[in-house]
């Protein structure tokens, strides 16, 4: 992973090529939701050693926002999706 | 065994055969008062300022792996006091006047070397930033100077003056800053520490918190159960794994930084140079290897590595700043994983769980803030009481809106 | 025999001499030679100094493992320091200088640290150097730091260049040895791409200094044969002078290849050095063995080396070690070395081995002592004897030259540079690699196979198994033959007991087997600890020799087995680096791309000076003649703005196309201000805020049409706008029908700004741009009289009447040619940022200085603008926390200074009048400040707790930095012309 991403348009790329996010597990609370949620998608993170899944931009490739994921302990990837397709499956 | 002249040429004329070691190796005790898990630069400092300040003496540092394996072992060794908000300065200049004390104190030489750290400025609005930054300083009484072009050209001849990309116009320098021999500030508090009668334990992984009734009455480790009145975590980098076990949910993410030496050379680098067009820094130890550093990986990670591509970018930084580094081979790459927060700074502060007492999110400032960070995490847990240079450092300032952020980066932890 | 040059033999050209200096002594070497190998020749053994002893250091080594005969080779910004003259390639008109002594090599100062030994043992320091307090930093440290380091970096552009490139790879073969090559050429027959890449400048590894025949001939033969046929394989690609440093995720391999660090001038049309990212299907590692050396009083004296490495320099580059050698071993390759030696026609004085039996056969007339130690050495700066000790006897046995032998170590330090620790084999007493997976596979010597035909075998049988996974077929070749091989067999010995003088474990650092001790009874037996401790490891060749002997050392002394010691961690670089090779190209002014406006060489005409502005160059200020400073400029740039008309390139800021049924929404979604009803042809000022509730970027939204707005943002933050826009539509919103392009290079625009602003542009367009027509805040698209298509803005960052005009950047200077030629009868002027800067300040409009990722929006006045009746936009929620909206928050204000001579500055803080300099007293800070010609003084904008409350409030303007402090008045940001009248005029 660090040397290399499978972008889901453009093919194997190299890793800079793309600017990270960070986290892409949490999904953006609804406007009313109570303060809590609104902290805790703002500022916590669950950071686990294992498998996660992190926003990757391709910006010198396609400028899709990817979900990477990925082993935080052993950098192994196991896929990588178009973010769009992710938050839409996350809500379906 | 206190380290004198006199036992350094007593022991060298008896073969140096009757050096004690620095700590002992005990087993744990069933019960601490005390239970300070992660036995790197702050879990020990604060161990020793526990003893020695507070008299809590009945305390155990719990270290999963061997005493220093953490950051303390693979930083930049960088101790500086130059801070801009309100939050930090006072806080960090607690910590640079410890430094200057703590060779006395410990009774060992951390090897601080107070050559000045300057901050290169490469266009107006950076130099503004950095007035800023210098004043706030001045305003917590510490000295600061700007240091303009052609002053910094009689001061440090080699930088790329003529080519850089972005010009090289000053500098803010602080003279008090430097470095310090980043092992002997672990072992040095591990010794102290012991010798006020801290057990630390070694090779001792915390497994699990018990917690009865909501209050946390001991670990769980790979020695047992080791039982303790009050459970400080001093775990950086692995923060969110430890704080996991009390259900602690934290403002973190662990990030992998890189760190580079040189091979070793006479006398060359006499400060520690920041690179104002990046993140570069680059100061040379003693034994002359250069030892430098920029920016972060960018994704989390737990893995003590970096990659090849965030490597180059720094030797491209490096080489912009001192066109004269493209010859200078580069020995060593390691990476250590820090706890990067959502604003930068880092956290001291008791936890929703009783008895659970929190220090994390160092980021990569972590080194410099070991004397301060040991005793005001030790004034916090031995008074139940804030020290009053971490009053901006608690964790409930992201919920507030008091985030310390001194890079206005914002909540995207690899952006500080 | 000339010197210690035999006589024939050797793979070195004897028809092409090579000279070359040596502390400015003339030499003469051989092509083919490393410099090592031809300082040998040349009877110069002695070739450097350790590190904190300053002791007499000879070469040890033939390979990169080398601890000693480090030099620096060049002169000036070309020298090379610590370069290791082992695997220097020997050229004409190479000149080396020893390092690390004072006043010369062989006599320096330095090794008066050897008589203070005693007291500068393991972790010394850190007892000692702190009385009294004040002496460590003054006194020690700089001594210590002089006495510390090796060579010397002189620190000066460099004049060669550097280049990197991108590998693809079916097969990359790390080592071009018997098994790297056998492994290669298997591959390679059945097709696959392959990539070799060997260190050395001459491929074949083991196989050109090897004593051994194959077939009767000796194996360099086979080996140039072997490479021969892979030349002229299209699929394969050899890399000789590369080093591989380093294994990365994704089996992606660092490497550097030495393109011209064996050339007297190297041409700067190709690079010195190349950095390679090879991209490997599969990898094999075939980076051989290290010989161990043994760890025995005064096996530091020059003259000691590797036994392995004496059979080198004999067979590849014909030179003797020594006259009179003898051989100290525990191992049947000392046996090897003797026999190598014997047949060259060196005298071998003894074989001591250190095992009670062995099967091993001396050379004829050779005496053997079995069960026997090296206790000590004799000699100054080269080895007279060694002292044997047998059953409680001593004997000064006479010799120059000693070989040294304690068996092997395979070389896995790639395989273990991804976490993955090496583990110990009991049967081979030796670290092996890790298993790693498929994509990493060790053979032949690094897997701990010793014997050629082994090795052969190995590479060839692991090469096959990969093509089969790969899909190709591969049939393995009939193997070699070697004559008379046999299996070498030793025995681990990590101290010879009975040291008579100091034993060194690390050459370089100086770490001798007492330190261990040391060590140990301080409590530092950790392997990492140990390492730390006494820096044994650390040197520039980072243990490679040195490392598996501490390792057994510590596990003797703690009477546990070298598996439960383990070893340090193996990290990139496997050998050192040049800082050029990894930088490549990218230094100086193209350490990052440039951007250049369209505007730019229009601005270059009129005379701009330029500044960096990110990556741009933006034009700063258009001077003129007789204006001395560039205040004189920016102060007529500015007053002719507010008198007459100027203009100025803004294109630098970011534009962006918003297209789509759902542009509105999602920009209503995006500013904190409503963009849902915003009219077509209107523009508006428009607020972004991060999710924190702090401005991210402000600029304009203008609605073109419909369905299509187009936005700018600052220069600054242009990108990372754009990358939050694209997060906002494609992870936050997908459902939106929204698209949108960065169109920031595809347009030129022009500010326009000044009473007469109109007037001159009216020149150019053929529509009414009254103020009725085109009231301010019109957006609207426009064809200029020439027939080019732009838009027009009524927008102004002044504070005068002000047009933005946008064209095709391809019109951009055309256009601009035409206001400045239209603006003459109106006093037209260029100006740029700096007036710009002045412009924006006189009228309290806010840029990053201002928003400094702390601001709400608020803090700088613009609460209202916060819809908290929208449902939903980036930010919403999260600002009104407490600390958002507390009434002691800082805000922004004006700065006029009492005495109207002052200069404020940007940076400086602010105190309430009669306080003391104190971070709890500090009231706040000024972003920015400037002289204002239209007022006649310094103005400044600054954040002040509940500063709009204290508007006439006097306050001191703190800048200690710059050893100045000013009273000023507190007053509205707003400096010039208060009710707008100019604006829409």
């Amino acid at each position: 992973m660090a040397s290399l991403i499978t972008c889901p348009h453009c093919g194997v790329r190299p890793k800079e090529e793309f600017a990270i996010r960070g986290d892409a597990s949490r999904a953006r609370p609804e406007p009313l939701a109570p303060d809590d949620a609104w902290h805790d998608y703002v500022y916590v993170r669950a950071n686990p050693r294992g498998r996660t899944f992190e926003h990757w931009h391709h910006i010198a490739g396609c400028r899709r926002f990817l979900v990477v994921e990925r082993d935080t302990a052993t950098h192994e990837v196991y896929s990588v999706v178009d973010a769009a397709d992710f938050a839409r499956r996350a809500e379906g | 065994m206190r380290y004198s002249a006199f036992s350094i040429v007593r022991n060298a004329f008896s073969g140096n055969l009757n050096w004690k070691p620095h700590w002992r190796q005990p087993q744990p005790k069933p019960h601490y008062d005390v239970i300070i898990v992660g036995g790197g630069g702050h879990g020990l400092s604060t161990a020793y300022y526990l003893a020695k300040e507070f008299g809590v003496k009945n305390v155990a540092v719990l270290e999963k792996g061997y005493l220093g394996s953490g950051n303390v072992g693979r930083n930049t060794t960088i101790v500086r006091s130059n801070y801009m908000l309100p939050g930090n300065e006072p806080f960090y200049e607690f910590s640079m006047k410890l430094w200057e004390g703590l060779e006395q104190d410990l009774n060992y030489n951390v090897m601080l070397s107070q050559r000045g750290v300057i901050m290169l400025y490469h266009s107006d609005s950076q130099r503004d930033a950095y007035v800023r930054r210098g004043n706030a300083m001045w305003m917590e009484g510490v000295a600061a100077e700007l240091i303009e072009r052609e002053q910094l050209k009689k001061m440090i001849p080699f930088l790329n003056y003529d080519h850089a990309r972005y010009p090289i116009l000053g500098g803010l320098l602080q003279r008090r800053a430097g470095t310090a021999r980043h092992d002997a500030v672990a072992w040095g508090y591990a010794r102290g520490a012991d010798q006020h009668g801290v057990d630390i334990i070694e090779h001792c992984e915390v497994t699990g918190i018990r917690r009865e009734n909501g209050i946390v009455t001991g670990v769980e480790t790979t020695k047992g159960f080791i039982g303790c009145g009050k459970l400080a975590l001093a775990a950086a980098g692995n923060s969110s794994r430890v704080g996991e076990m009390a259900d602690l949910k934290l403002p973190l993410e662990s990030h992998v930084l890189q760190a580079f030496v040189t091979e070793g050379l006479k006398p060359c680098i006499d400060h520690v140079i920041v690179y104002g067009g990046g993140h570069f820094y680059i100061s040379q130890s003693d034994k002359g290897g250069l030892v430098f550093g920029a920016e972060i990986d960018g994704y989390s990670s737990y893995a003590q590595r970096g990659n090849l591509a965030t490597a180059e970018h720094v030797m491209e930084e490096g080489v912009s700043m001192i066109p004269g580094l493209s010859r200078v081979r580069v020995l060593r790459a390691w990476g250590g994983v820090m706890d990067m927060s959502m604003d930068g700074s880092p956290i001291i502060d008791r936890t929703s769980i009783d008895n659970l007492y929190l220090n994390c999110g160092w980021c990569y400032g972590g080194f410099k803030a070991t004397p301060a960070s040991g005793y005001c995490f030790a004034h916090l847990i031995a008074r139940n009481d804030t020290h009053p240079v971490a009053r901006a450092l608690r964790l409930d300032r992201f919920a507030r809106g008091y985030a310390v952020d001194e890079a206005g980066a914002g909540p995207q932890p690899n952006l500080h | 025999m000339t010197g210690y040059r035999l006589s024939s033999g050797g793979l070195v050209d004897r028809s092409k001499s090579l000279s070359f200096t040596f502390d400015g002594r003339p030499l003469r070497g051989l092509a083919g030679d490393t410099l090592a190998s031809a300082l040998l020749a040349n009877d110069q053994l002695l070739v450097g100094r350790s590190f904190k002893y300053h002791r007499p250091r000879g070469i040890v080594s033939a390979g990169p493992s080398e601890p000693n005969a480090l030099v620096t080779i060049g002169t000036g910004p070309r020298s090379d320091a610590n370069t290791k003259a082992t695997v220097a390639e020997l050229y004409g008109g190479l000149t080396a200088r020893s390092q690390n002594r004072w006043p010369s090599l062989g006599f320096d100062i330095g090794a008066v640290n050897g008589a203070l030994s005693p007291f500068l043992g393991a972790g010394f320091y850190y007892k000692t150097f702190m009385w009294p307090k004040q002496f460590w930093e003054r006194v020690y440290e700089p001594f210590i730091r002089r006495a510390a380091g090796l060579g010397r970096a002189v620190l000066e552009r460099d004049p060669e260049t550097y280049e990197k490139s991108w590998a693809h790879c079916d097969l990359l073969v790390v080592g071009a040895g018997p098994a790297g090559l056998m492994a290669a050429l298997t591959a390679a027959r059945a097709g696959l791409r392959v990539i070799v890449a060997d260190e050395d400048f001459r491929l074949g590894g083991s196989l050109l200094s090897t004593s051994e025949t194959i077939d009767g001939a000796p194996a360099s033969i086979l080996a140039d044969r072997v490479v021969a046929e892979l030349q002229a394989l299209g699929n394969v690609t050899l890399l000789s002078r590369t080093t591989v440093f380093g294994w990365y995720d994704d089996n992606v391999f660092g490497a550097v290849e030495r393109v011209q660090k064996h050339v007297a001038e190297p041409s700067l049309k190709i690079a010195s050095e190349r950095v390679w990212r090879i991209v490997a299907k599969r990898a094999l590692l075939a980076t051989g063995a290290e010989e161990r050396p043994l760890v025995f009083g005064g096996n530091d004296r020059p003259g000691v080396m590797m036994a392995g490495a004496m059979t080198t320099y004999a067979e590849r580059y014909g030179v003797a070690a020594g006259k009179q050698v003898a051989i100290f071993t525990s191992g049947s390759a000392g046996y090897r070395t003797a026999h190598a030696l014997a047949a060259k026609g060196i005298s071998v004085a003894a074989i001591v081995d250190a095992r009670a039996e062995a099967a091993d056969q001396a050379p004829d007339g050779v005496r053997v002592i079995r069960s026997a130690s090296i206790v000590d050495t004799k000699g100054r700066q080269r080895l007279r004897g060694i002292v044997v000790e047998r059953s409680g006897f001593e004997e000064l046995i006479a010799c120059d030259a000693l070989g040294m032998h304690g068996g092997w170590s395979p070389v896995v330090h790639l395989a273990c540079q991804r976490g993955a620790r090496p583990a110990w084999s009991e049967e081979l007493k030796a670290f092996v690699a890790p298993d790693v997976g498929g994509g990493l596979r060790v053979i032949g010597a690094a897997n701990g196979v010793y014997t050629l035909s082994g090795c052969f075998n190995d590479g060839a049988e692991k090469a096959a198994a990969i093509a089969a996974d790969l899909g190709f077929s591969a049939s393995r070749g009939a193997s070699p033959a070697i004559d008379g091989e046999t299996a070498p067999s030793f025995t681990a010995l990590w101290y010879v007991p009975g040291a008579k003088s100091k034993a060194f474990v690390d050459f370089q650092n100086d770490v001798h087997a007492k330190d261990l001790g040391l060590a140990l009874r301080e409590g530092f037996g950790h392997v990492e600890h140990a390492k730390r401790y006494t820096t044994s490891g650390m040197a520039t060749d980072q243990g490679k020799l040195s490392n598996i002997n501490a390792v057994g050392i510590l596990a003797g002394m703690r009477g546990v087995s070298p598996a439960d010691v383990g070893t340090t961690t193996f990290r990139p670089f496997y050998t050192p680096v040049s800082f050029g090779a990894l930088a490549g190209t990218a230094r100086d002014e193209h350490a990052t791309p440039a951007r250049k406006s369209p505007l730019h060489g229009w601005a270059m005409k009129n005379g701009a000076t330029f500044v960096e502005a990110g990556l741009w160059h933006r034009s700063a200020w258009f001077p003129r003649a007789g204006e001395k400073t560039w205040r004189d400029s920016v102060d007529r740039e500015v007053l002719n703005v507010r008198a007459n008309v100027g203009l100025c390139d803004v294109s630098t800021l970011g534009k962006i196309e918003v297209f789509g049924p759902d542009a509105a929404e999602f920009l209503n979604r995006l500013y904190c201000n409503p963009v849902l009803k915003l009219p077509v042809g209107k523009a508006r000022y428009g607020l972004m805020l991060r999710e924190d509730g702090f401005v991210f970027d402000d600029g304009t939204v203008s609605r073109l049409a419909d369905e299509h707005f187009f936005l700018t943002t600052t220069t600054a933050m242009a990108g990372a706008v754009m990358a939050h826009m694209e997060y906002c539509a494609q992870a936050l919103w997908p459902d939106l029908d929204v698209r949108f392009v960065s169109s920031t290079d595809q347009w030129a625009q022009l500010a326009i700004a000044g009473p007469k602003a109109r007037a001159v542009l009216q020149h150019l367009v053929d529509e009414d741009i009254s103020e009725g027509a085109l009231p301010f805040l019109s957006a609207r698209k426009v064809v200029l009289k020439t027939g080019v298509s732009a838009r027009l803005f009524r927008i102004s960052f002044s504070g005068e009447l002000a047009f933005e005009l946008a064209v095709p950047a391809g019109y951009g200077e055309a256009v601009a040619d035409q206001i400045m030629e239209a603006g003459r009868p109106h006093d037209i002027c260029a100006y740029g940022v700096e007036a710009l800067n002045v412009l924006r300040l006189e009228k309290g409009l806010l840029t990053h200085a201002e928003f400094d990722g702390r601001v709400t929006p608020d803090d700088a006045g613009l609460g209202r603008m916060l819809s908290m009746q929208k449902t939903d936009f980036i930010g919403k929620r999260l600002s009104s926390r407490y600390g958002l909206t507390a009434a002691d928050r800082m805000q922004l204000v004006g700065l006029k200074p009492v005495d109207a001579d002052k200069d404020m500055r940007a940076g400086a803080h602010l105190l309430k009048e009669g306080t003391k300099p104190s971070t709890l007293n500090d009231q706040g800070w000024v972003s920015s400040a400037g002289f204002s010609p239209v007022l006649g003084h310094s103005i400044a904008l600054a954040f002040l707790k509940s500063g709009r409350e204290r508007y006439g409030e006097k306050v001191i303007v703190f800048d200690k930095l710059r050893d100045q402090e000013i009273l000023a008045e507190v007053c509205d940001p707003v400096f010039v012309d208060p009710q707008n009248e100019k604006l829409k005029a």
